[in-house]
């Protein structure tokens, strides 16, 4: 299974950073071409490509160059200066844990009342549904303004959107989820006398674990992306979203582009933590 | 499974002796009665004392009263409605006296009664399957939030740089509605429809070739769910720095967001026609083609749906955050980040509603669509 894959994912990988150089060529080389003639020097083909791949504010940098400046800006400095790209993906990674969390509590309690309480669930499930068709990203400047004015900095506006896009897959997942029990088992309840708080302590909240960790890993990526955005208005002092918003504003496309791997990795590593602890504590319960 | 009590009509007890949910609204009411309404030019008004809530107080009652002896209980919780409906016009109408509402305890007691009622007949309500279950308590309850949202910001006089009422909003809309048609033409119906159109359009155009070469789609797959997985929106700010301030460097970062959720809802939904199904094909000699268009596309239709209308609201957020990095002086983007720069919050909270109104249109558009094409597949029988 794994070689079956592995070689189609090879190619795709490898293809993909051919095209990358080819299209950093042909976006650098009419920038390189035009600083190779300034220097009124003959030049060839070699010294295109070298000027075209080692300019310092190229269109499209090549994926050495990123990388180089990955490594330096993770290296080069302490993990606690603002010029390390890990402290930056700290910050961004605390907004998103802390969005997760209150969006976690929010999405478990709306999904509790919506499967104990028939009024909720006609009246509220469609509004939750509508609540994700709104463009919430669209609206963040508006949240950290509102408030900053409520003397609100900082963390918490934050971790608001990215609790206020967390809480959705969550609240879905668990409604399926808790209704996932088996009737048999709901059964064996009611013969062993267990009340309604008993059997959703020990059968209705196990069974939708499944569930709620397939939500978790959605709502993870997503509460990452909420937090750049969140980071955008804010002015750009720390975090990854800082990065991206200076990088545009100095047209540094290096920083760009490593801020934008960093948050890829930051995201994919957030989703594989949640991965090890859905295995850790789906195997103890026998669940896989 | 939700606590139906199966209990003797003809047997009166403690419990079915009255309706106890009613009694104890009836006694926050008269808890009511005797805090005051608010206060006028700085004295506090009693219910009793001049104004028009006592006629509210009696329709209120006579509604209650009504809905209590409708021969249906269904019947009965439309009248039960009306008394919801009256009992919050009256800080409406408090509020045009220039009645300062603020320390009227008794009104607030009063309005959480109605509340309450409000919950009770949407309790009723939602025992009653069709449009009144699906449509109708939804729409109620955003009603109500909406009432609730207007009567506390009024009431309590909440500066509108934190949360403008929803009737200043909509006079902002009004007001501006030029302006915002502009940004919504720039926006949605430029840039959104073109980079929607063109990724979903490339996502399952690939999908179809990687279905044609499975080497394609081993290869593409964990990329399209590494993909899922990373910030794409981060690449607004490299798009605008290639193709410019206007609308094409909105659509490529919507092509760019929405291609790898289509290409991976349509491979799943071609991978989702059972042996049997393609077996029935060969047997009638279909090729590749023919299978494709008269039963694996048919089939996969949900799986399309459900990648079209993640990416509505993607294509959205796309296009927003992406003008926030440079726009022409125009598009929804640009409006939001400059009037909250200016502190113009009414037209910044104008914009967010027309946006919302956009995305859940474009998502309430596609789902009926969902609906009058896959009313045959299996997926939609259990609703």
């Amino acid at each position: 299974m794994t070689t079956r894959r592995f070689l189609p994912v090879a190619t795709m990988t490898l293809l993909l950073v051919a095209v990358w150089y080819a299209g950093a060529l042909w976006l650098n080389a009419p920038q390189a071409e035009e600083a190779l003639v300034r220097a009124a020097k003959p030049w060839g083909w070699t010294d295109l490509l070298a000027q075209a791949y080692g300019m310092k504010r190229p269109i499209l940098p090549t994926p050495d160059q990123v990388a180089v400046e990955l490594w330096n800006s993770l290296t080069g400095t302490t993990p606690t200066s603002p010029r390390n790209l890990l402290f930056h993906a700290w910050v961004t990674a605390e907004a998103a844990l802390t969005g997760l969390a209150m969006g976690l509590a929010l999405g478990t309690l709306l999904a509790v009342g919506i499967v104990h309480t028939r009024t909720l669930e006609y009246s509220l499930l469609p509004w939750v549904i509508a609540s994700q068709t709104i463009p919430i990203l669209a609206i963040a400047p508006m949240i950290v303004v509102i408030l900053g004015n409520l003397g609100l900095t900082g963390l918490l506006p934050k971790a608001v959107i990215c609790m206020y896009l967390c809480f959705f897959p969550i609240t879905v997942g668990m409604v399926k989820g808790l209704r996932a029990a088996d009737p048999l088992w709901l059964d064996l309840m009611r013969t062993y006398s267990a009340g309604g708080l008993r059997s959703f302590w020990s059968l209705r909240l196990p069974a939708s674990l499944p569930f709620l960790f397939a939500s978790l890993k959605v709502s993870v990526a997503i509460s990452v992306v909420g937090a750049i955005v969140g980071e955008l208005p804010t002015g750009g002092q720390a975090g990854l979203g800082a990065r991206l918003l200076s990088g545009s504003y100095y047209g540094q496309t290096v920083q760009i582009w490593s801020a934008l791997v960093m948050a890829s990795l930051l995201s994919v590593l957030l989703i594989g933590v949640v991965r090890t602890v859905e295995l850790a504590l789906l195997g103890k319960a026998g669940a896989r | 499974m939700t606590g139906h009590h199966t209990a003797d009509p003809y047997r009166t007890t403690l419990r079915t002796a009255a309706d106890w949910g009613l009694v104890a609204l009836v006694l926050i009411v008269l808890a009511a009665l005797t805090l005051p309404l608010g206060a006028k030019d700085g004295v506090a008004l009693g219910w009793f004392g001049g104004s028009l809530a006592p006629l509210f107080l009696i329709g209120v009652a006579l509604a209650v009263i009504g809905g209590r002896t409708a021969p249906s209980r269904p019947l009965g919780a439309w009248v039960e409605l009306a008394a919801v409906a009256l009992a919050w016009l009256l800080p409406l109408h408090l509020l045009d006296e220039e009645i300062d509402l603020s320390a009227g305890w008794g009104l607030w007691l009063f309005l959480t009664a109605a509340t309450l009622l409000l919950w009770r007949v949407l309790g009723t309500l939602s025992g009653v399957p069709g449009w009144t279950r699906s449509v109708l308590v939804p729409g109620l309850f955003g009603l109500g939030l909406l009432a609730g949202w207007e009567v506390l910001v009024r009431g309590f006089q909440v500066p509108a740089i934190l949360l403008p009422a929803p009737s200043r909003i909509a006079a902002a809309l009004a007001a501006n509605a030029p302006v915002l048609w502009d940004d919504f033409g720039q926006t949605v119906l430029t840039a959104v429809v073109r980079g929607y159109l063109m990724g979903c359009g490339a996502g399952f155009a690939v999908a179809l070739l990687a279905d044609r070469v499975p080497f394609l789609a081993r290869g593409l797959l964990p990329l399209g769910n590494l993909a899922s997985a990373i910030p794409v929106v981060g690449i607004a700010p490299i798009m605008v720095m290639w193709f410019g301030f206007d609308w094409p460097s909105k659509a490529a970062v919507i092509v760019v967001m929405t291609f790898f959720p289509m290409l991976i809802n349509t491979l799943a939904g071609l991978d989702s026609s059972e042996r049997i199904q393609l077996d029935l094909m060969r047997s009638y000699g279909a090729g590749h083609a023919r299978t494709l268009v008269k039963l694996r596309l048919p089939n996969a239709l949900p799986f399309l749906f459900n990648g079209l209308k993640i990416n509505s609201t993607l294509a959205l957020i796309g296009a927003i955050v992406a003008e926030f990095f440079g726009t022409p002086v125009v598009g929804m983007g640009f409006r939001i980040s400059t009037e909250v720069a200016r502190m113009n919050l009414d037209i910044v909270w104008a914009t967010i509603a027309v946006a919302a109104l956009t995305g859940s249109g474009f998502y309430g558009g596609l789902a009926l669509l969902e609906r009058l094409t896959t009313a045959w597949h299996p997926s939609m029988r259990e609703r």
